[in-house]
């Protein structure tokens, strides 16, 4: 077995043991981008020299996770790297600070392997919508990773990291990594600080992990959380061990299933393999009962909503002055913030830019946002009643397993549909966890 | 309702994006089709329900009004596309 295709979690226990050193890992990581890669298309920088460089420095173990590898979505601020959100906007944009979850890993002594591809500015369900590249599934390199987290995702699966972090803002952890067959865990909203995440849609936006079991899911989230004052939206809670929840025992946790995600536009195969972990469940002892959580459209109209008027504000920002794209044709200030932006963003942000701001303007505020916000709530005390009942909720994932490339890019509504069993929990600020239940 | 070019024009305008004479009707086909969707919450009953600002517990999260220096101002100016004597540049406004 190569080292590459450990958890980490594994591969501690092997330094723990002597059997490895930490050279080895990044070598073998290195070796395996290198070969995967040109398929795969995962990344947008690769930081390999500057990993060899740095394992070398390394020469004590002095924290648990020092000299471990990790990839970073290219919407996450590393002081002195490029963060390009896949657009043409940020294409030379150099950090020059670096997110709260960076600065957690530096305290570790982690190492980058670089930045991962992603649909522009996380807005999208393939990664088909980078500016730059399109990730391939590394199963079957014809179909899409899913997205927007899609490099992230395909570079765990293709084993060129031993762990990623993404962001989810409807779905963008889950949904790839249930596409690619790895663990995706989008956390509580407020649990893990979103400074220098660049914002998409500020109260849905969460980082999270990407990894190939659970417990390096639950390690990795015990890295990134805990209360940050630069965003006033983490919260100040005790930090807890999320590898004390692993147990390998299910019996008497009450599970809900509800029956609207087993319906119409859910693919056949998508629900015989969800029902077949159900009644796996079932034999280990859980509880399960179907129950109804009747809002999955509605959610996703709500989500549709607020994300992009939240993102025509956020991307308000990109005006071509301190930083970012600016055009070359312009006489005026206003030249430039028009041609700059109009030039700068793909066609789906400005798709979204378009629709968020119609939502948001004089005449139709009350009627799409404000209704928006008010359902949002409703959406919120459906969960809490559910959550009277059961410990959690059970659906599948993502509608469809991985598409053909090119399939799906040319119809937005279509696209958006992706998102229909993951961003509900968005939208009422809950965790959620897309694990494998069937492989290949 | 139906999206009309001219809202197509004036919506473009607030957000500061051009849209080309041949682009208008496929931008107000997609808004179309997405308001035609979302018109499912107007079955959603919201008499009486608070709108939720964020998901959170409505706390004020307050700080000392303190300036923090960044401390690199060169850092900061490397990704303007213009920059003078330590300033962002841009064309004459007045």
């Amino acid at each position: 077995m190569e080292l590459y295709e450990l958890t980490v979690h594994e591969l501690l226990e092997k330094l723990d043991n002597n059997e490895i050193t930490l050279e080895d890992i990044t070598k073998s990581y290195v070796d395996r981008i290198n070969d995967k890669e040109k398929d795969v298309q995962a990344f947008v920088t690769i930081s390999d020299k500057e990993a060899l460089e740095k394992v070398k420095e390394i020469k004590e173990r002095n924290t648990k996770f020092a000299g471990i590898p990790i990839g970073i979505k290219d919407n996450m601020c590393i002081k002195g790297t490029k963060t390009t959100c896949s657009s043409k906007m940020l294409e030379n944009f150099v950090a020059p600070y670096n997110a709260t979850v960076i600065e957690k890993l530096n305290q570790e002594n982690m190492i980058y392997l670089g930045k991962l591809n992603m649909d522009e500015f996380a807005m999208g369900a393939s990664t088909e919508y980078s500016a730059f590249k399109k990730t391939k599934n590394p199963w079957n390199l014809n179909t899409v990773p899913g997205g927007s987290s899609g490099g992230s995702a395909a570079a765990v699966a293709a084993s060129m990291v031993p762990w990623a972090l993404g962001s989810d803002t409807g779905g963008s952890i889950r949904q790839p990594s249930s596409l690619c067959g790895v663990v995706g865990l989008k956390p509580t909203y407020g649990l893990v600080s979103r400074y220098g995440l660049v914002a998409f849609a500020s109260s849905l936006d969460q980082i999270g992990p990407i990894t190939k079991d659970v417990r390096d899911s639950a390690m990795l989230l015990n890295l990134i959380t805990g209360h940050d004052e630069k965003d006033s939206t983490s919260v100040d809670i005790e930090k807890k061990d999320y590898t004390k929840a692993l147990k390998e025992d299910v019996k008497g946790l009450k599970i809900g299933v509800p029956k609207e995600y087993f319906g119409e536009g859910i693919n056949e195969e998508v629900k015989k393999s969800v029902k077949e972990a159900i009644k796996k469940y079932e034999e280990m002892g859980a509880i399960v009962e179907e129950c109804s959580l009747d809002i999955a459209d509605e959610s996703l109209a709500v989500y549709y909503i607020i994300a992009c008027a939240e993102a025509s504000s956020n991307l308000g920002r990109f005006d071509g002055i301190r930083y970012g794209y600016r055009t070359k044709n312009f006489t005026s200030l206003k030249d430039i913030y028009r041609n700059s932006r109009s030039e700068g963003f793909g066609a789906e942000v400005k798709r979204r830019i378009i629709l968020g701001t119609y939502v948001l303007s004089s005449g139709y505020y009350d009627a799409y946002y404000k209704k928006a916000q008010k359902v949002r709530t409703v959406i919120r005390k459906e969960f809490e009643k559910l959550f009277e009942k059961y410990d959690v909720l059970l659906t599948p994932t993502s509608p469809t397993v991985a598409y053909e490339i090119g399939t799906k890019s040319n119809n937005p509504l279509e696209m958006y549909l992706a998102d229909l069993c993951t961003v509900t929990v968005n939208i009422a600020g809950l965790p959620g966890i897309s694990v494998p239940c069937r492989s290949r | 309702m139906v999206v009309s070019r001219e809202e197509i024009l004036h919506i473009a305008k607030l957000a500061d994006l051009n849209i080309k004479d041949e682009e208008i009707d496929e931008y107000a086909k997609n808004l179309q089709d997405i308001l035609n969707f979302v018109d499912i919450l107007n079955s959603v009953d919201t008499e009486n329900v608070e709108e939720s600002i964020g998901i959170a517990n409505n706390t004020n999260v307050f700080r000392k009004d303190e300036i923090k220096e960044f401390g690199n101002r060169d850092i900061l100016l490397q990704n303007a596309p213009e920059q003078e004597d330590g300033m962002f540049k841009i064309p004459k406004v007045i």
